[in-house]
């Protein structure tokens, strides 16, 4: 049994939930016997890889859907051997280049050339070329991604590329004009909740209307996350409740739990303590940004609004430094740091005021 | 004239229909838009004179490759293959390939006729494209292989900054600017472009819009144009902003309309959740603060120094909006 996520992910451009009419748009440019690069973006769970499938769908009939694991060894100009997984079918592959960290340059410009310079065997098939599909393509170091600039240019009568990214931001310009560019938005709360109730229904469950409003409140926009806490909530309790308990995920409290431990009390010894549950967190795989960010709206709560802006922009600082070096901890703890300074002066000057 | 005519039915041939930027890349150097000193050089030279080494830099979009892959397409006509090395970012180019590669292919003489006995230049073309992403190293590698292989070879990098070049480099070169181009020949080619495809452009307004989202670079404005075409079926403004990712005017006056921390708080989370790109916004912001009227140039100063510091750390979008707000909520 598979989960819920999975089992009614749509597989037909047509029965998308939301954004309909970018699926048509997208349906009228398969039919067109040309096909553009692609660049998909929009925030994680606004369903960009479930378009991109049912594009492929679309492309080369229900072949796409057999799929199969490799691991692929490259050799870097260093002579180090690195390894990456991909999930190919006949028409497609798909990687992760952010996955071997610093050498993803040498994973784009060999899987790329080598998919582009291979022809379709079976070339009475509806198309000649394959697709590439990248994922995380922000995350790219600047040296992959001027690696894709000519390629793309190139070879663009064998293969057609599609990245895949949160946000564009940190995309170079030079992609950007070559590509496609779709924005995929989050789905809002209401549309979230529509689709949890048509997959209740089709589970043959009843679902509350209050209690979809709130887990789609909970779920930060986020569909995937929306569908993973309602088939949760049913293990949890069945039938459902309107006033049922809908779990947050756990992180989020911890962090917030992290951030009342800093406001609480601002010594070395709590900074040790806070430490602590740093390294938990980043044991545990939560990203770095994500904590940065999650902190910094814990702890503005209670602060005034010149206050806000200094600690945001500290925020931004310390986060800045975080992505050029490599050890998240220091930044984080940096930060703590240079808050518990600013709060605990802040709290003396209203101290002195008084008296 | 007679290879020009070959090159047109080799493309015609190909079966995929090529994206618009190749289909229409300059087949002659007197097709190239603006740039009249570099096409002065390089008309000179395809009349016999000799070619210097060339470094070309510019943004980019204002047809630096074009402008020597025409070239060269002209010089050598049909036997281009041979002798033309064109090595760009997506090829390894560290310092071994420069010591062997490069080096082999610059040594090779070659003759002043072509295979069937008219005459040709008697030297070779190496194109380093995108040579500001190669390492000092490789760079200083290139010197003496300049220098002494100058008989058989010429070499053409080509930039965006030239200041990523080492200087013993750039004074071996003779270098040439490439200017945004002018808004008015874009524009004509542009129209030129969507007349043989059949586009319906109106009375042009829409060009004009095209031009100012691309900011001189006419290889985003024309690609932006065929990704609208394709998508929607026609060119509309709206069509425009979205396959370029700007930021909506509606949105960019909600952001400056905000008054406090909280509202600023949802009004990023809304944003983010959009999928906008935080650091388009701060392009927009810089423009709209440049052109400002109501401002002093000591407040546009004041202002620009924060939003520059933000576009240099954009990396953390959420944050660094946050704290943009700040500043222009002071003006």
């Amino acid at each position: 049994m598979s989960l819920w996520v999975d089992k009614h992910r749509p597989r037909d451009l047509m029965k998308l939930d939301f954004h309909k009419d970018q699926a048509i748009r997208l349906k009228n440019l398969v039919q067109q016997s040309d096909f553009p690069h692609l660049l998909v973006y929009g925030p994680s769970g606004a369903g960009k890889k479930t378009r991109i499938m049912c594009l492929l769908r679309e492309l080369y009939g229900s072949g796409v859907e057999r799929l199969r694991q490799e691991t692929m060894n490259f050799t870097t100009p260093s002579n180090k051997k690195i390894e990456i997984m991909t999930v190919s079918s006949n028409y497609h592959i798909e990687v992760n280049p952010t996955d071997v960290g610093i050498h993803d340059r040498v994973v784009i410009m060999d899987l790329v050339k080598n998919i582009a310079q291979t022809h379709q065997i079976d070339s009475s098939g509806q198309r000649e070329f394959k697709v590439v599909i990248l994922n995380e393509v922000d995350d790219l170091t600047k040296d992959a991604q001027h690696a894709l600039r000519r390629t793309m240019e190139k070879y663009v009568a064998t293969c057609r590329l599609i990245l895949i990214a949160n946000s564009i931001s940190r995309v170079i310009p030079a992609i950007k004009s070559r590509c496609l560019t779709i924005r995929v938005p989050a789905p809002t709360e209401s549309e979230i909740a529509s689709v949890l109730h048509i997959v209740c229904k089709k589970e043959g469950l009843s679902l509350p209307s209050d209690l979809a409003i709130r887990i789609a409140k909970c779920a930060d926009r986020n569909l995937r996350r929306a569908l993973l806490m309602c088939e949760a909530c049913k293990v949890q309790q069945y039938p459902f409740t309107a006033d049922q308990k809908v779990s947050e995920p756990d992180w989020q409290l911890f962090i917030r739990d992290t951030a009342s431990m800093i406001l609480s009390e601002q010594s070395p010894k709590k900074l040790g303590d806070v430490r602590q549950k740093l390294y938990e967190l980043i044991i545990h795989g939560v990203p770095p940004d994500m904590i940065f960010a999650g902190l910094l709206k814990e702890l503005v709560l209670n602060c005034d609004m010149s206050m806000k802006s200094k600690i945001a922009s500290y925020a931004a600082k310390y986060e800045h430094r975080m992505r050029l070096g490599n050890k998240p901890i220091f930044h984080l703890e940096a930060f703590v740091a240079k808050f518990m300074a600013i709060y605990k002066k802040s709290l003396e000057e209203c101290i002195g005021d008084m008296f | 004239m007679r290879h020009c005519n070959l090159h047109c039915v080799t493309t015609t041939k190909k079966k995929p229909p090529a994206p618009w930027v190749e289909k229409y890349r300059p087949k002659t150097i007197d097709d190239i838009v603006d740039q009249g000193e570099v096409v002065q050089v390089l008309r000179e030279c395809l009349s016999g004179g000799d070619l210097p080494h060339l470094l070309f830099y510019g943004p980019p979009g204002t047809g630096k490759t074009s402008a020597i892959l025409a070239a060269a397409r002209q010089l050598f006509g049909d036997i281009t293959r041979d002798r033309v090395l064109e090595l760009n970012a997506s090829d390894e180019r560290g310092i071994q390939v420069v010591r062997d590669k490069v080096k082999a292919f610059a040594q090779l003489t070659v003759s002043s006729t072509r295979p069937d006995g008219r005459p040709c230049p008697p030297y070779k073309l190496v194109i380093l494209d995108e040579a500001d992403s190669m390492t000092n190293a490789a760079q200083a590698a290139l010197r003496r292989t300049m220098e002494r292989e100058t008989r058989t070879t010429r070499f053409c990098l080509i930039c965006n900054y030239v200041s990523r070049i080492i200087p013993p480099i750039t004074s071996r070169c003779s270098k040439f600017r490439f200017k945004p181009l002018a808004r008015d020949n874009v524009i004509k080619r542009l129209r030129e472009i969507c007349e043989a495809e059949g586009v319906d452009v109106g009375n042009g307004e829409i060009l004009h819009q095209a031009v100012d989202t691309c900011e001189g670079d006419l290889r985003r404005a024309l690609t932006a144009l065929q990704c609208c075409q394709r998508l929607l079926g026609k060119i509309t403004a709206e069509g425009l902003i979205e396959v370029t990712g700007l930021v909506p005017e509606k949105l960019v006056n909600e952001y400056l309309s905000v008054k406090n921390y909280s509202e600023l708080e949802r009004f990023i989370e809304n944003f983010l959740k959009e999928a906008y790109s935080a650091f388009q916004l701060l392009d927009q912001l810089a423009m709209i603060v440049v052109n400002a009227g109501q401002l002093t140039n000591k407040q546009k100063c004041t202002l620009a120094v924060p939003l520059l510091w933000l576009t240099i750390i954009h990396n953390d979008q959420n944050i660094s909006v946050e704290v943009s707000d700040n500043e222009v909520g002071a003006h």
